[in-house]
């Protein structure tokens, strides 16, 4: 490979090498495997070092971008890890999951003449490198620093870890209050290992760990404590991140037939509990000859795609609107298809058939045709009457969405939220009305990205330490309620 | 990690462990449930709790050997750990002064009946409890249950002890013979609540079951410990686990009871192939 820089600019980015499809399709190694030091190099080269690098105003975290590129470029890895780490606690998981085409790629200098910077595929390699050469932990800050104030952050999805990290960073005295035996959110339990190992997940949160952060597992906050039992136990601000992980049900019949999963269930069983390795692993899971996939985002891709490596013969993704509507990363559906899954566009379920055991076997189908745009901007989908069909299934999995869990906001005196169930937040700054809250993720936004629910962590920071370093009379308010 | 401080055979298929759990025992109403996973590739399943002791930091969880899980725990010893404990969870029992009340417990339900028979106790209710299992060897608690009841009865369907029978045919008798009962709490095995809540239909008391679903985290983010309240969904983690036994579509709880019944019983015999057969 050539290592000179070349004069006239590639149009052209380095393709990640990839597991073939038919082998990938039935194990759950990591499907894309990452740049060489030679494609790294090459990629990194195509980087014009445009001085507006509007790159860097398109990641919700702020990654120094053309940066770290040139410190990769003039092989100071160490140096690339600094600038990446300095403003995101989680790059290992961030070069993988971002949607990286709606965000610092798609405001790429180089987008308007060819393909952008594969920025996400070098944040990965410097992320990557970093962790096979970690020789030691990254120092924590002295825990009786001036600022050792309690701040409390509850969730460990990527809007607390990120949080908690700069929060930390500052010199706070940090406790992540997680409701699982494992910390992470969605990035444990929700995206699948051959998207994201979850080796890398574990890592990270060390990192996040190493940074003087503790992390209380096993702890449900609003039932073992409240927010406000919190502030009376001595922490002074506290950041919600307890992500939108309520799942949507279709509401029509035979939902509640054996084999009907919703996708949190499926994913949760495969990803957090590892019944891919049953019977090693003591969680079990219907493996689906025919398998129904309802919806079209990502974490119907992810569905689809574990129920094939579990051993499917066919897998069908039912969607009711069309192939440019779908929110699922383009990329995501384009591994998909790749590994044989079946797209059924503008088909929406009309109910779940079953036997007389109560087990499913198909779905009962509409097609659809798309009407005017809806209040979200996209066609609206009617169903065409009359136009019913069958497809044959034993296992059915809903992914439609996720809403927030309600455990927090019901037990918090002074929360605000919306009728969907989200908490009310300012944009900038995460605040809530309630003193001393924060909220940031998709409790605030509904389900969307873990680069956002990582911005919104970020955001909060620069407003809790203001909050915590200006001196004010403690309101009565806040020290009266006692639940 | 939760370290085991008391362990006792309660009879040959039910255990009783004491857990050191300082902040779950501080929080623990009665009709509440633990979510708990034993070991690194453990399963996370569900207990309802027996009791608890705020001042001990203490929870007391009673589980029958019916899978792996539960015979894993059953394999532990005092000093071990429970890798890992999330609760309180589900809604707690709503404890009133109701007037007079009947506790059912059958089985291992004779456990969790326990604390919430003994909150009603407290709350001015009179409390007539009766509990059942399938013969002597399997009865246990009878002393407790006595002891915050003004009447206990007991019986076993082989009339192996005390009064033969189902506990239906004492809670049908009761109903009939004192017009004052206002509620009836009923747990047990499902198919039990299923019919102590025919029995007391006709009378038109309310009965309250706590519902035994399959769960995953027990937070609500699942779904899959949903059964039918009046053709409705709910989710038994956090709507629940008690619900009006009238009003539960109990076929469908047998049916989803049943989801993964083929690779529970291929779990149970690998682990017994590696571990033996415990306590048996």
């Amino acid at each position: 490979m050539e290592e000179k820089v070349k004069p006239k600019l590639d149009l052209n980015r380095v393709a990640m090498p990839r597991q073939e499809p038919k082998v990938r399709a039935r194990n759950f190694n990591e499907v894309a495997q990452g740049y060489t030091w030679d494609m790294a190099l090459h990629e990194a080269v195509r980087c014009i070092q445009c001085p507006k690098h509007p790159c860097i105003s398109g990641c919700p975290v702020n990654v120094d971008i053309s940066d770290f590129i040139k410190a990769l470029r003039d092989n100071n890895m160490p140096e690339a890890v600094r600038i990446l780490k300095s403003k995101n606690a989680l790059p290992g998981i961030c070069g993988r999951v971002c949607p990286q085409e709606s965000q610092c790629e798609e405001v790429c200098t180089l987008s308007k003449k060819g393909a952008p910077i594969a920025i996400g595929r070098l944040e990965r390699y410097v992320a990557d490198w970093e962790r096979e050469h970690r020789t030691e932990k990254a120092s924590s800050p002295n825990p009786t620093s001036p600022k050792g104030k309690k701040v409390a952050v509850i969730g460990s999805g990527p809007a607390g870890l990120t949080c908690a990290a700069d929060l930390a960073r500052l010199g706070y005295q940090v406790t992540i209050f997680e409701s699982s035996h494992v910390a992470g959110g969605v990035l444990t339990y929700g995206i699948p290992e051959f998207r994201l190992p979850k080796a890398i997940v574990n890592e990270e949160v060390d990192y996040v760990k190493s940074l003087g952060v503790e992390i209380k597992l096993d702890s449900v906050m609003g039932k073992l404590a409240t927010v406000d039992e919190l502030f009376d136990s001595g922490y002074e601000a506290v950041f919600l991140g307890t992500g939108a992980g309520l799942p949507m049900l279709l509401n029509i019949p035979g939902e509640n037939l054996n084999g009907v999963f919703t996708a949190n269930e499926f994913l949760t069983r495969v990803n957090l509990m590892k019944a891919y390795l049953f019977p090693k692993y003591d969680t079990p899971i219907k493996i689906g000859k025919k398998v129904a996939v309802i919806g079209g985002g990502n974490v119907a891709m992810d569905s689809a795609r574990c129920a094939l490596r579990l051993g499917a013969d066919e897998v069908y993704i039912i969607y009711r609107r069309s192939r440019v509507e779908m929110p699922a990363r383009h990329e995501e559906v384009e591994n998909a298809e790749e590994e044989g899954i079946i797209f059924k566009f503008l088909t929406n379920p009309k109910r779940f058939i079953g036997n007389d055991e109560g087990w499913i076997t198909a779905v009962e189908c509409h097609e659809m045709e798309l009407g005017e745009p809806d209040a979200s901007g996209r066609r609206r989908p009617i169903v065409k009457e009359g136009s019913e069909f069958i497809i044959e299934a034993d296992v059915a999995i809903v992914a439609l969405g996720t809403t927030p869990n309600p455990l927090i906001p019901s037990t918090t005196k002074g929360l605000e939220t919306r009728k969907n169930g989200t908490v009310v937040a300012d944009e900038e700054t995460g605040k809530t009305v309630k003193d001393g809250v924060w909220a940031g993720g998709d409790v605030v936004t509904g389900s969307a990205t873990v680069i956002s629910a990582m911005g919104a962590g970020k955001r909060a920071v620069t407003s809790i330490d203001s909050y915590l370093k200006t001196p004010k009379p403690r309101t009565s308010d806040s020290k009266q309620i006692n639940i | 990690m939760f370290k085991i401080i008391a362990k006792e055979k309660l009879c040959p298929v039910i255990d009783f462990i004491k857990i050191t759990a300082p902040a779950v025992a501080k929080k623990a109403k009665a009709g509440q449930f633990v979510v708990i996973r034993v070991d690194e590739v453990g399963e996370r399943i569900p207990l309802t709790l027996a009791d608890w002791d705020e001042k001990e930091g203490t929870l007391s969880l009673v589980a029958m050997r019916v899978g792996t899980t539960t015979f894993k725990l059953s394999s532990l010893n005092v000093g071990d750990h429970i890798l890992d404990l999330s609760g309180p969870l589900g809604l707690p029992s709503e404890i009133a002064n109701f007037g007079t009340v009947v506790c059912v417990g059958g089985g291992v339900g004779v456990a969790p009946v326990y604390p919430i028979a003994r909150a009603l106790k407290q709350a001015g209710n009179e409390v007539i409890s009766i509990i059942g299992a399938r013969s002597k060897d399997l009865l246990f608690w009878e002393d407790r249950l006595r002891s915050v009841s003004d009447e206990l009865i007991v019986t076993t369907d082989d009339g192996s002890y005390a009064r033969k029978g189902l506990v239906t045919n004492p809670l049908k008798e009761v109903l009939e013979r004192d017009q004052r009962i206002s509620r009836v709490i009923a747990i047990g095995p499902a198919i039990m609540m299923k019919f102590c809540s025919l029995t007391t239909k006709p009378f038109g008391v309310a009965t309250i079951v706590s519902l035994n679903a399959i769960m995953v985290d027990g937070t609500g983010m699942c779904g899959c410990c949903r059964v039918s309240i009046d053709g409705v969904t709910k989710f038994v983690c956090v709507n629940g686990p008690e619900f009006d036994g009238h009003h539960v579509d109990w076929d469908l709880l047998f049916t989803r009871q049943r989801i993964f019944c083929d690779e529970e019983k291929r779990s149970l015999e690998l682990w017994k192939a590696h571990h033996g057969q415990t306590g048996e």
